[in-house]
């Protein structure tokens, strides 16, 4: 009997996993790549070497060696070392958008999709407002009020995201309470907050996961974005954005643009994969 | 009426089959799903094609219309329709078979018509099918055949959009469509299961005119052996896509030789009317007209009506009913009869406009939503679909730990230990409790929603339809179960289905529905065998009854 029991479950992780490996090639690259990205943002040190803010003026402007693997800036510091280093503004700030966007918007989608009437009014009205400025518009806008940081330009990002996430979760509150287990819950003595909480909550937020991972990639681009206008930490940061609006004084030596730009976009592709295989699985 | 065909062996023995499956293989993908089927049906003969849902009937019926999904799918053997092979022939060349000469009604008739095109416009796609070239024509021959199939009024149905009609319309469009080409094969993938019993035996009715006044063979896939008996000549059993019994419908039926079989015919209400008599007895509801005292359950004239379109509409009009404790109730009509807005009523998630509800003397009306909270403690509901009233979510075992936890009973260690004796008391094995709603059988689940309902240890229960979405055989697990808890525990039961079979099975009343009110009420033997209301009459009438219709051609011949 224990033994079945043990066996059980283990045998069902091992079906979803076959199912998981049949998956398009795409989508392991797509996590291979991510994974890399992740990695030089939790530790940077692991994969160079070098100090991506100091560097020897006379190795300036090198083209891709062995001893700089994607070659020097115009003050002879590693591009590798830079845009390592720089993956971690990079990614902690399109991780902070994203949280922004995904708890705010969240909870202004359930409470509007949950209370109904008036509420649901107002709040709907908000996110009609917001959804007419163009976010990168009302971005540059936020930015500009709170200061050139990256944490603002992350925060500015996230608020521009509240309105998707409001709308989506709105929708799917309103699916899900009307559905039978949530009269079930009610019939079994939860009251409101209990079935908000604990169905409406978990149920609702189910497709908000794709969502967001798409949200995550939009964010790394429209912080690249902010930080290539001057909006984010100034130099000596490495934020992509900012490597490529740097490279771009240099005609002479384009690895200074195209590798920046290579890392972002395939970053950037990658998660928009991941994010439509999670849609299409859950 | 049941008219079943008496085939004629010269007739077989002279053309070759209609339709001759041998050694049918289908897989998806890597799967196996059936396994070296094989039966014929002869020109105007009928067949029907038995098992419960996983079984591999539907899987069939697709490979017949070659409509299995394309780059998964995979057929093996030979399907020959009139002496072609369907299998071998090329998509264009099969296309003049699929509808022209081989005919297809779909199980769900609500969502086979295009919401957006009136039914005119999709019958005249038939008719062009039957090489009607002119508009007018066309027009002509699907009222022609609207007519035909029983559609009172077939122009107002043609120009009407499929949503402006009911579900019973809907699927005699879909088999006037299916028949005005003039196939000569009609394939019916559960053709009545999403609709009510007396509409069912009309569209069966149906079904047997066509056979015998056009010569449509006919290709019946069902889950309802009982059906199958009263409606054709010939079955084939299976079970995990094999074969587990084929031959004439009447020594099937006679003389079952597979042990699956045995428990199918077991299983089937309709077959069995006696089988829980023996509890119904010891209960001993003969005092139930006289006894007042003890209803658990007093419904006094209750009304309701709902505001659609501006005017308020009556649901339920002066239903009165009781139930006395331990014994079981039943709530019988079609659907639109206001069961489900009485039994909402009586949980208190709709108040009525006039009338009282008393559970166990206590009003449920009229009260405070803490105070509805103390009396559904005591009143617990089993909804119709397992598949929707659990949050997919949730693990079984936090389900079921719910209400335990939402009226704070016990202590986390006794909450355990309540849930797994809930568990237990359903016939669940105790390693299914970590697990998530989809990782279980629709049996299992309905299983779990009735161990929720029982973990508080109610006095009433209430049944919506509670095995409607499920198979024979899990439905009479499920009823096993029920019956178990009520000996064990004294529930009372309230019951509420629209199929007549089941009911006469295990429920002691009846109250019969109809437009909101109550026509007829007593015990169930009572009511059903000597119904003195027309439409209880047409109710019980639309129970199959497979064993007249053996008997008769076999009195003739």
């Amino acid at each position: 009997m224990t033994a079945a029991s043990l066996l059980a479950p283990r045998a069902t992780i091992a079906r979803v996993r076959g199912i998981r490996l049949s998956v398009p090639i795409g989508v392991i690259v797509s996590f291979v790549v991510v994974a890399v990205v992740l990695a030089w943002s939790l530790a940077p040190t692991l994969f160079t070497t070098q100090n991506p803010a100091q560097g020897v003026p006379a190795d300036k402007l090198q083209g891709p060696s062995a001893a700089h693997v994607l070659g020097t800036d115009h003050l002879g510091r590693d591009l590798f070392a830079r845009i390592v280093f720089g993956a971690q503004s990079s990614v902690t700030s399109a991780l902070v958008a994203v949280t922004i966007g995904v708890v705010v918007g969240g909870l202004i989608g359930l409470l509007a999709g949950f209370l109904g009437s008036w509420t649901d009014v107002v709040l709907a009205r908000f996110v009609d407002v917001l959804l007419a400025i163009p976010a990168f518009l009302l971005a540059v806008v936020i930015v500009s009020s709170l200061g050139f940081q990256t944490i603002n330009a992350a925060i500015a990002t996230g608020v521009s995201a509240v309105a998707v996430f409001a709308r989506v979760m709105r929708a799917e509150v309103l699916r899900v309470r009307s559905s039978v287990f949530v009269e079930a819950a009610r019939l079994q003595g939860g009251s409101n907050l209990h079935v908000l909480f604990r169905h409406v909550l978990p149920n609702a937020s189910r497709s908000l996961v794709p969502l967001a991972v798409l949200q995550f990639g939009l964010s790394i681009l429209v912080i690249a974005g902010l930080a290539f206008l001057g909006y984010g930490d100034p130099p000596p940061a490495s934020d992509w954005g900012l490597l490529i609006s740097a490279g771009k004084d240099y005609p002479r030596a384009p690895w200074l643009v195209v590798w920046p730009a290579l890392v972002t976009v395939a970053t950037v592709l990658s998660i928009n994969r991941i994010s439509r295989w999670l849609r299409r699985t859950s | 009426m049941t008219t079943t065909l008496a085939l004629h062996p010269e007739t077989v023995v002279a053309t070759p089959p209609l339709l001759r499956v041998q050694d049918l293989s289908v897989s998806y993908g890597r799967t196996p799903v059936v396994h070296d089927v094989s039966f014929s049906i002869p020109r105007g003969g009928s067949l029907a094609l038995i098992g419960e849902s996983g079984s591999g009937k539907s899987t069939i019926a697709r490979s017949v219309l070659r409509l299995l999904p394309r780059g998964t799918g995979r057929a093996r053997g030979r399907v020959a329709f009139a002496g072609d092979d369907l299998l071998d022939l090329s998509e264009a060349r099969f296309r003049p078979y699929r509808g022209r000469r081989i005919g297809f009604v779909p199980q769900d008739p609500a969502h086979a018509l295009n919401p957006v095109r009136t039914v005119g416009s999709q019958a005249r796609e038939a008719a062009a099918l039957a090489g009607l070239a002119d508009a007018r024509a066309q027009r002509a021959a699907s009222l022609d055949v609207f007519a035909r199939v029983g559609l009172p009024d077939p122009a107002r149905v043609y120009d009407s959009y499929p949503h402006q009609l009911s579900g019973g319309m809907l699927q005699r469009v879909l088999i006037g469509l299916a028949v005005l080409p003039r196939p000569e094969l009609l394939v019916a993938d559960e053709p009545t299961s999403a609709l009510d019993v007396t509409i069912q035996k009309r569209i069966l009715d149906l079904l047997d005119d066509l056979r015998t006044e056009d010569g449509i063979g006919l290709l019946l896939i069902t889950h309802d052996l009982a059906i199958a008996a009263e409606r054709t000549d010939e079955i084939v059993v299976l079970k995990d896509g094999r074969v587990q019994e084929a031959g004439s419908t009447r020594t099937v039926f006679a003389a079952p030789t597979s042990p699956y079989t045995v428990q199918l015919q077991a299983d089937a209400p309709a077959l069995n009317p006696d089988r829980y008599r023996g509890d119904v007895v010891d209960r001993g509801v003969d005092e139930w007209t006289t006894d007042t005292a003890s209803a658990r359950i007093h419904v006094r004239d209750v009304s309701k009506s709902f505001v659609v379109d501006g005017t308020p509409r009556p649901a339920v009009s002066g239903v009165s009913f009781r139930v006395p404790a331990g014994t079981t109730h039943a709530l019988v009509g079609e659907s639109g009869s206001g069961k489900t807005t009485t039994v909402r009523l009586l949980l208190g998630l709709e108040s009525p406009d006039a009338g009282e509800i008393l559970v166990d003397g206590q009003a449920v009306t009229g009260r405070t939503e803490q105070e509805l909270r103390g009396i559904r403690r005591h009143l617990q509901l089993v909804y119709q679909n397992p598949f929707t009233s659990l949050d997919p979510t949730w693990s079984v075992a936090r389900l079921v730990r719910e209400p335990l936890d939402r009226y704070r009973i016990g202590t986390r260690a006794e909450r355990s230990t309540r849930v797994a004796e809930a568990l237990d008391a359903v016939g669940l094995p105790p390693e299914l409790a970590r697990r998530r709603p989809d990782a279980l059988s629709g049996g299992q689940r309905q299983r779990v929603a009735i161990a929720r309902a029982l973990v508080l240890e109610p006095d009433v229960i209430v049944l919506d339809e509670p095995t409607s979405a499920l198979d024979v055989t899990v439905q009479a697990g499920v009823f096993e179960v029920l019956r178990r808890l009520q000996r064990e525990r004294g529930l009372t039961y309230l019951f509420v289905s629209h199929d007549l079979a089941l009911v006469r099975q295990i429920a002691d009343t009846v109250s019969v529905l109809k437009d909101g009110r109550v026509v007829e009420a007593g015990r169930v033997a009572d009511v059903l065998s000597h119904p003195r209301e027309q439409y209880t009459r047409a109710l019980v009438e639309a129970i199959p009854r497979p064993l007249a219709a053996l008997a008769r051609p076999s009195e003739s011949s």
